[in-house]
């Protein structure tokens, strides 16, 4: 276990340092420095650059570049809303988007657990066909065309929910964009419990839980469910990269002010600072999140937990 | 016991031997079938998957030929004939596919046919048909569509042609030298594979223009990693069996192994996962195209018109149906196909 | 030695198919078998040939495509003092887990490697049975589970408990599996090739366990297997069984030393033997039939240089040998012409009567 966290950790933090080296690169070469305003005189201009620590070595603006990052030190936004801090933009927008994204993640995925496991007991009957209809629909289509159809169903015609996000009232106008958010998940979820549940009812210890007499809840969510519950964990990251790209597209379309429309804004814009900042930070949650899900799945998987230091023979 | 005995009529020959001396190899008991043959039957039986099949089949030679099917071309704007909506030769005289469309105006909704005035007024457009409407630049809908499906299934081969020379060649060296290459080389996978593909597309998106060898960069930077990761693990397995051992023993060249000895032996693996890629790939496109990062206009690709269509989506909601449908369909099939084709490769599910 | 024997399990006319996709199978057809207490009994055949499945219907555990067409399933178990008989096709499924299986009769099976839960501790999986059936308190479950990790021969049992399957190897494995059937006292352990997985030392010392634990508990065993070496070590008795048929059962003498059916010939023919110095090693041409199809005759006749015309028409019914000892071949019958075993394999049975005489005395 020791050694499998060391390596995780070890591996993340090499992907963030990537991850740094490239955007500083970016913006070292980026056509346009923050003072390509002609007023400036060369004087002015190396005066600034000696302010913002321009002149200094790569190495060092490199260090300072990362600490700034590191503690939230976003720089300002150049187009979009002039000179203002990009972390005074990130405030209001992070939490909208971390909120639609985690409901989306949260009811898709007991949504397709709970299909899944269904679909994998009855097998071959109309149920598992069902599920399969749903989970090929969910993967097949983009998130867009669900939120295209839902807000012109429910928000157009019966207009149930409102079309755009409506600042004043969160939740209600959540609802949509979370739901055609979480389609992808939910197919996904789905499809994978469905075949890891088969695979484990198939397997020599159902059986010898069945000849042990083990039947009914216990059988299938001591058994069954933990068993298959496992490898469920390796399909989060697909998930999660879903859940960004869907976002952006979500966002746009019921105007929702949060990071992911921020970013559709700023490469419309060509806001350089908005864009590297919103790629750390994509990044960084991405990165963040993977960890704590291979930490999840070395607690709870014995054969990886015990994997060092246990063996007896 | 007896009993049963006395109820057979016993002919004259039945107690001499049946064979004499000899006896043929009894094996066609079971008539055995080759491997790919098994794999073709499972794959028919699949009808989801023969469908699936059928349907790419369909949308590709649509791709390739009903651009020329009418006199429009993808970008040439008639602005008279703008916001047409659907109308097909025949199938106007029930009502359907008429140019006619609902519109809400403050009176309530109102059929509108733009195409034919209702106080006999001539519109000169009498004689024009758009099977799929035109849109907010007179363009014709139909040729726009099958133009940008062509884009998505570019997109899709491009998709296989990174998988194939990237994510497996790389999987199946690090897979067979395994100890320090293997470590390097997927330690470096994994690190790629922290950073998600957006930013990935995002920031080449600023170095680069937006456009298809944009999109194409991008999945050679990241559609790989998948592959890489199955053919590698697929060699682990391989390489240390008897065929591979004894050819290596023979002296043959680590390169003949690889591409002689193991590649035809996980096959079925590797068309699986490349059909599940497709999929993904023209996602991307998709959605690059849908928040205005795809084919530059008036190029058109199924998800730049989507998003053209979205715009005026309340008012002609038959401008968006066309893309997303041929969308819908494409991913579906692709879909349903690699399903097929796993099930096919790899039966799980036990019989007995 | 002459005491009433207890019939505990009897299966007769069992038949069973499977629907697959190419079409029904029709896996077991009409298999008969008695089993009384203590006794141990061996199931032969080649794979395919339905020991399994038969076992598997005993234990009501076949796969959902599975279908008895016939037959009936007796089996006695005691409640106190008093024998109560059931046919186990007639109880439904949760009849079956909740008064059988594993309380009355334990499975053990083929492949230690797979047949534990990956993600409970040793300990967890072997008192699991117990709670649930007996409702037995946990410190009474973990001592009983300690106990019998000792029993099956495991050092270090308090520390084992903890463990997970992976923490241990194959052979440790399928003790655990062992000690998990014996959990609920069962009075009938089927043992599904309990030794084919494992390493031949190993095998040998879990066969002589299980026989440990039968002289200490009077549990009856049925052992499911192809090693006719294993048949040896540890059966009173002997089915064959051929395309979902018991073709020939007897006692270990009356089917080692005295073997009346061509397919028995063949199997023990096909026996390894480092006294054998014959340059062929016999083996029975082709490959079992496909049970798809209709089977005409006796099924065997395909691959039988013995087979008769009439095999090719009529299935041979039991013929009696001796009290123990049956075959169904056409060959004991009256009219056939007489035909004896192959010559390589008299010899091999001459000289193993005359070494086993020479170990008796």
């Amino acid at each position: 276990m020791k050694k499998y966290l060391l390596k995780r950790i070890a591996i993340s933090i090499v992907t963030l340092l990537a991850i740094l080296i490239i955007l500083f690169l970016m913006l070292e070469f980026m056509p346009g420095s923050p003072f390509n305003d002609e007023k400036l005189t060369a004087d002015q201009i190396a005066l600034l650059n000696a302010k913002y620590g321009l002149d200094k070595p790569v190495m060092i603006r490199f260090f300072n570049y990362v600490k700034n990052m590191l503690t939230g030190d976003f720089g300002v936004s150049y187009t979009i809303s002039k000179n203002t801090p990009i972390s005074q933009l990130l405030q209001s927008r992070l939490p909208i988007s971390v909120r639609i994204g985690g409901q989306a993640v949260l009811l898709g995925t007991v949504i397709g657990l709970i299909l899944g496991i269904i679909a994998a007991l009855k097998h071959n009957t109309i149920w598992d066909t069902l599920t399969t209809i749903i989970s090929v629909l969910g993967v097949s289509l983009p998130s867009y065309v669900f939120a295209l159809a839902l807000s012109y169903s429910l928000g157009f015609k019966l207009q149930w929910f409102p079309l755009l996000y409506d600042m004043a009232n969160p939740l209600r106008s959540s609802v949509l964009p979370t739901i055609s958010l979480c389609m992808f998940t939910i197919a996904t979820v789905a499809r994978f419990t469905r075949t890891e549940m088969l695979e484990v009812l198939g397997s020599d210890y159902m059986l010898l839980a069945e000849s042990k007499g083990i039947s009914g809840f216990q059988l299938i969510v001591k058994h069954a469910l933990r068993n298959a519950l496992i490898p469920i964990i390796t399909v989060l990251a697909p998930l999660i990269v879903g859940l960004m790209t869907g976002s952006l597209v979500i966002e746009k379309i019921f105007s929702i002010p949060g990071i992911g429309s921020l970013l559709v804004t700023a490469i419309q814009a060509n806001d350089y600072n908005v864009i590297l900042a919103l790629s750390f930070i994509y990044s960084a949650m991405y990165i963040g999140i993977m960890l704590v899900v291979d930490i999840l799945y070395g607690v709870i998987d014995p054969r990886i937990r015990l994997a060092k230091g246990d063996k007896h023979e | 016991m007896n009993k049963q005995n006395e109820k057979i009529m016993f002919a004259e020959d039945d107690f001499e031997l049946l064979h004499g001396d000899s006896i043929s190899q009894m094996d066609e008991n079971y008539s055995s079938q080759s491997y790919w043959r098994d794999v073709w039957h499972r794959f028919i039986r699949n009808k989801g998957a023969v469908i699936g099949f059928l349907c790419i089949v369909l949308i590709i030679l649509l791709a390739i030929f009903a651009p020329h099917w009418n006199e429009y071309t993808y970008d040439s704007q008639i602005i008279t004939n703008q916001n047409l909506a659907p109308r097909v030769q025949g199938l106007e005289k029930f009502g359907i596919f008429d140019g006619s469309e609902s519109m809400s105006t403050s009176t309530g909704e109102v059929e509108v046919n733009k195409y034919i005035s209702q106080d006999g007024a001539e519109t000169g457009l009498e004689d024009t048909y758009y099977w799929f409407g035109s849109d907010v630049l007179g363009r014709d809908i139909f040729t726009r569509t099958w133009i940008g499906t062509r884009i998505s299934l570019y997109i899709a081969l491009a998709a296989v042609l990174i998988d194939m020379l990237f994510g497996l060649s790389y999987g199946l060296i690090s897979g067979y030298f395994g100890g320090a290459v293997d470590n390097v080389m997927q330690r470096f996978a994994e690190v790629l594979n922290g950073i998600p593909s957006l930013v990935i597309v995002t920031l080449l998106i600023i170095v680069l223009k937006p456009g298809l060898l944009t999109i194409t960069f991008s999945l050679m930077i990241t559609g790989w990693i998948g592959m890489n990761r199955i053919a590698r693990a697929q060699m682990l397995k391989l390489k240390e069996q008897e065929f591979v051992l004894a050819s290596r023993t023979l002296g043959a060249p680590n390169f003949m192994i690889i591409f002689k000895e193991i590649l035809p032996n996980i096959f079925g693996q590797i068309i699986t996962n490349t059909m599940f890629s497709i999929p993904n790939a023209i996602f991307t496109e998709a959605f690059l195209a849908f928040i205005g990062l795809g084919v530059p206009a008036p190029m058109a690709s199924l998800g730049s018109l989507i998003s053209e269509a979205f715009k005026s989506f309340t008012t002609h909601p038959y401008m968006i149906i066309p893309p997303i449908i041929v969308l819908a369909v494409l991913m579906l099939s692709f879909n349903l196909l690699a399903d097929g084709l796993r099930d096919a490769f790899d039966p799980k599910m036990k019989e007995m | 030695m002459m005491m009433k024997k207890e019939k505990i399990l009897a299966i007769k006319d069992l038949s069973i198919s499977f629907q697959t996709s190419a079409g029904e199978v029709n896996a077991i057809r009409g298999v008969k078998l008695n089993l009384y207490k203590g006794e141990t009994i061996a199931i032969v055949g080649e794979s395919g040939s339905g020991k399994s499945v038969t076992m598997k219907a005993v234990m009501g555990i076949l796969s959902s495509n599975g279908k008895v067409n016939s037959g009936t399933i007796d089996f006695t178990y005691h409640q106190g003092d008093e024998a109560v008989k059931v046919d186990i096709l007639k109880l439904n499924k949760k009849q079956m887990r909740k008064s059988i299986n594993g309380k009355r009769i334990a499975m053990i099976f083929q492949d230690p490697m797979t047949s534990l839960n990956p993600t409970m501790t040793i300990g967890a999986q072997i008192m699991e049975g117990m709670i649930w059936h007996y409702k037995t308190p946990r410190e009474e479950a973990y001592k009983k589970a300690v106990n019998l990790l000792e029993l099956v021969g495991i050092t270090d049992a308090e520390k084992r408990m903890k463990n997970y399957p992976h923490q241990l190897s194959g052979g440790m494995r399928q003790r655990v599996v062992i000690a998990i059937a014996l959990s609920c006292d069962p009075e009938l352990l089927i043992c599904d090739e309990p030794t084919t997985a494992l390493d031949v030392t190993i095998q040998a010392k879990i066969l002589e366990l299980i026989k440990e634990i039968q002289e200490k508990t009077g549990i009856s065993v049925i052992y499911i297997t192809h090693d006719l070496g294993v048949v040896a070590k540890v059966a009173d008795y002997v089915s064959v069984m051929y395309a979902g048929k018991i073709i020939e059962q007897g006692t270990v003498n009356d089917i080692f030393y005295d073997p009346r059916h061509p397919y028995t010939w063949g199997l023990l023919s096909a026996m390894p033997d480092i006294d054998t110095h014959d340059d062929k090693l016999y083996t029975i041409p082709g490959s079992p039939p496909n049970l798809l199809k209709k089977v005409e005759g006796d099924a065997f006749a395909p691959r039988n240089i013995f087979a008769l015309n009439i095999d090719t028409r009529e299935e041979p019914p039991m013929f009696k040998i001796s009290d123990t000892h049956y075959a169904a071949t056409w060959l004991l019958h009256e009219k056939a012409p007489k035909m004896d075993m192959p010559a390589e394999l008299r010899t091999r049975i001459d000289r193993m009567l005359k070494e086993a005489e020479k170990d008796g005395k």
